[in-house]
């Protein structure tokens, strides 16, 4: 049998760089099970366990490491169902270096167990073998509406369907995922064999999902307690649109949201050659922004051909993407151009993209977010060649549920209000969490939400 | 599934399909609009909603072929379906909030440009259901591709029909029929609402302005989702950027940035002209369209 090394994760099989960066499969392999078996090992089986205190759906963590010591992988993955309704999107896609990982007593002298590998492998094996999460053992006779199929409301929606609420989802796009599917590629996600598959699990419990309905336009939230006897509702619907710079030249062809350029090629799978959606491949391609979103769109646009420049304001210690998909960008071939910033995007004679004009910025004192405010270097004015800018600064929340629902409060950033313990909004029976509620975050913090309003709305209908 | 009920060529190249799609037709309002996607591969098409029957439960699409997802579009009959069927989508008509006595006492003249009589049919019968009579002028290239005539005649107060070639009703573009209605006809107006391809759109506002005519125009740019995610459908009105999907369709036509949303409309011109012709010739094509060896 494989030895640990108690300082050191067990490596993890990926696809050699220079190879995936000319297809869209997944970049990571993942642990096979003697791998994963001899990384629980190095698991210590903390008794006041900070790793789960790192999770935001607190996952028993030491609890199903311990049945992958034992070999027992039904068991450890009925252990994470318990907590959590994507086992194997989390394990993709969570930050786990500053969650379970970052907390991880391992971590103080050498790695953390690697435990964001250790959930993957055994949500992987589930799927693989046909293990299903356990459902309700008795109904109970009540309604509760989802609005929105991404994170939030995919585990709001486990959650209340295992408590045995009669829960529908309503989803706006004509597939269930949210931004599991039209946000975050291919090769960090696999859409059918994985996405889908989580999906599935949670209509196994009898979630039922209504695609193509735009609540706020189809039907009012309103309407659908008053009209279709909802007894509740949680609004998981995600962040809006998209944010510009506001520089001269932005409107020019071949200027994209993140959000745009990703869901051409996500959802509407613009990569394949199949598909009739379009996408512009581009040659050299500048991403601005430094989020998970910008690698995404950069190693999107890098696996579709083009040359692909970050353009980050601050500098590589700031970036706030995950240290892991950094990693990879750069492995993969991406140039960072850090300390950069576009002032101008100039245009050809037929309106295309040509170039854009940046200047070189340097770190001054600390701002409000806490991190050293970029200040633009005089005189450092250059240009950059380009024939597509994405741009990826984040998003501003979406109006449509707002708008249209009399009596939920938003803030002043028009985030839906909401409390933070149990999700409950200022409207009566109304629940929220998520990027609707906070901006756009991540998977799991969204998941957590979701989860917490679960509770919220247990509780709630249990008055 | 979305089933279609009714199935017909109103011109060449023009086609009208009733859908069921009970939670749009419920909903729906003049102005609004919604999104098709024929199959598993199929774009999601933004259309205009031409009418609705609530009871039935069914929504009236119009559509012309432009492009390779609508190419394959025409060839659905009765009895067929479509994958997706989503909406409404964007805000209705603002006349649809205001008090109809206020209304009532405007004189309102409807542009409608080729397709676009599609969209503005529904604005025209909202309008006569509530006892306004609207002035509406229809303009098409030629007489054939003249659409929905009749359905118009019975909701308008006065139509003005006008072919660009002369070939059917008045002669010239629907710019000079409000030019000659307004200066040698007698007519004045206290609002104008114009839909029709960008570049009528823009004319129309040219027009109106010179009369102080203040004009709704109804934008179609590029869009992905339709549900204010992408940012696709970015315009400039005011010097603002407006999201189509979420803050109109429809905008204040003096304000809007016409030469600009119509470069952006371009975009994807080449790439779709490759997928047109490999929809409709299919293994046959060899080149010679003028666009598979373009650089974009």
């Amino acid at each position: 049998m494989m030895q640990a090394d108690v300082l050191k994760k067990v490596p993890v099989r990926e696809q050699d760089a220079k190879v995936r960066a000319a297809n869209f499969e997944e970049v990571c392999l993942g642990y096979d099970k003697e791998e994963a078996m001899c990384e629980a090992t190095r698991c210590i089986n903390c008794k006041n366990a900070q790793c789960i205190k790192g999770c935001p759906v607190a996952i028993d963590i030491p609890g199903f490491i311990e049945k992958v010591k034992e070999g027992d992988i039904a068991a450890a993955y009925q252990v994470i169902s318990e907590s959590s309704a994507l086992p194997a999107v989390c394990g993709r896609v969570c930050p786990q270096e500053s969650q379970c990982e970052g907390k991880c007593i391992r971590g103080i002298k050498g790695e953390p167990v690697s435990i964001g590998k250790l959930e993957r492998f055994v949500a992987d094996w589930a799927r693989e073998n046909g293990v299903k999460p356990e459902g309700a053992a008795e109904k109970k006779n009540k309604k509760v509406a989802v609005i929105g199929s991404g994170p939030a409301g995919l585990t709001c929606a486990g959650d209340l369907a295992k408590m045995g609420y009669e829960v529908t989802i309503f989803e706006a796009l004509h597939e269930p995922g949210g931004v599991l599917v039209y946000g975050i590629p291919e090769f960090r996600l696999p859409k059918q064999a994985v996405v889908a598959k989580e999906i599935e699990n949670v209509k196994s419990l009898g979630v039922k999902i209504e695609t193509n309905v735009v609540v706020g336009k189809s039907v009012t939230i309103d309407e659908l307690m008053e009209d279709e006897g909802f007894d509740a509702v949680f609004i998981g619907s995600g962040a809006g649109l998209p944010k510009f710079m506001g520089i001269p030249g932005e409107q020019a062809l071949g200027v994209f949201s993140a959000n745009e350029y990703l869901t051409r090629s996500n959802l509407m799978k613009a990569f394949d050659e199949t598909s009739n959606t379009p996408i512009m491949p581009g040659k050299k391609v500048a991403v601005v922004g430094g989020g998970n979103v910008a690698m995404d769109a950069a190693r999107t646009a890098l696996r579709l051909g083009a040359e692909v420049h970050i353009v980050y304001r601050r500098s590589e210690e700031e970036l706030p993407a995950r240290v892991e998909e950094v990693h990879h960008a750069k492995e993969e071939g991406i140039i960072f151009d850090l300390l950069t910033n576009p002032t101008e995007i100039l245009s050809d004679e037929n309106g295309w993209v040509s170039g854009i004009k940046c200047v070189r910025m340097e770190l001054g004192e600390p701002d409000a977010s806490g991190r050293r405010r970029p200040v633009v270097i005089e005189g450092s004015e250059f240009l950059m060649e380009v024939d597509t800018v994405i741009m990826s600064l984040g998003t501003s929340p979406n109006p449509l549920i707002s708008s249209t629902t009399e009596g939920l409060e938003v803030n002043k950033y028009k985030c839906i209000v909401a409390e933070e313990d149990f999700g409950a909004t200022t409207k009566e029976g109304v629940y929220a969490g998520g990027d609707a509620v906070t901006g756009a975050a991540t998977v799991i913090l969204a998941m957590g939400a979701g989860k917490a309003a679960a509770k919220g709305i247990n509780e709630y209908l249990s008055k | 599934m979305y089933r279609i009920i009714r199935a017909e060529e109103l011109a060449a190249n023009i086609y009208l399909m009733d859908v069921e799609a009970p939670r749009v037709a419920k909903s729906c309002q003049p102005g609004q609009f919604v999104i098709v996607r024929m199959d598993a591969e199929g774009e999601r098409i933004p259309l205009t909603i031409c009418d609705y029957d609530r009871e039935k439960g069914t929504v009236t699409i119009v559509f012309q072929v432009v492009g390779a997802a609508t190419e394959m579009m025409r060839h659905l009959k009765t009895g067929d379906s479509f994958q997706d069927f989503v909406g409404p989508l964007g805000c209705p008509s603002e006349f649809v909030e205001e008090d109809v006595q206020t209304l009532k006492e405007k004189k309102i003249l409807f542009v409608a440009g080729g397709l676009g009589t599609a969209p503005v049919y529904p604005q025209v019968k909202w309008m006569h259901e509530r006892g306004i009579d609207a002035d509406v002028i229809v303009g098409a290239k030629t007489r054939d591709l003249l659409i929905m005539e009749e359905e118009m005649k019975t909701v308008a107060g006065n139509l003005y029909v006008t072919t660009d070639d002369g070939s059917y009703g008045r002669s010239g573009m629907v710019t000079k029929v409000i030019e000659d209605l307004i200066e040698s006809e007698g007519k004045s107006y206290d609002v104008c609402v114009a839909i029709g391809p960008m570049i009528m759109m823009k004319f129309v506002c040219l027009t109106t302005k010179k009369y102080d005519l203040p004009t709704v125009v109804s934008m179609n740019p590029i869009m992905v989702d339709g549900t204010g995610m992408c940012g696709a459908c970015r315009l400039t009105v005011d010097g603002e950027v407006k999201f189509a999907c979420v803050d109109g369709p429809e905008f204040d036509g003096h304000k809007v940035d016409f030469d600009q949303a119509m470069k952006r409309q371009q975009m994807y011109k080449t790439k779709e002209g490759r997928d047109y012709l490999r929809a409709k010739e299919g293994d046959t094509h060899h080149g010679g369209c003028g666009n598979c060896g373009g650089d974009r």
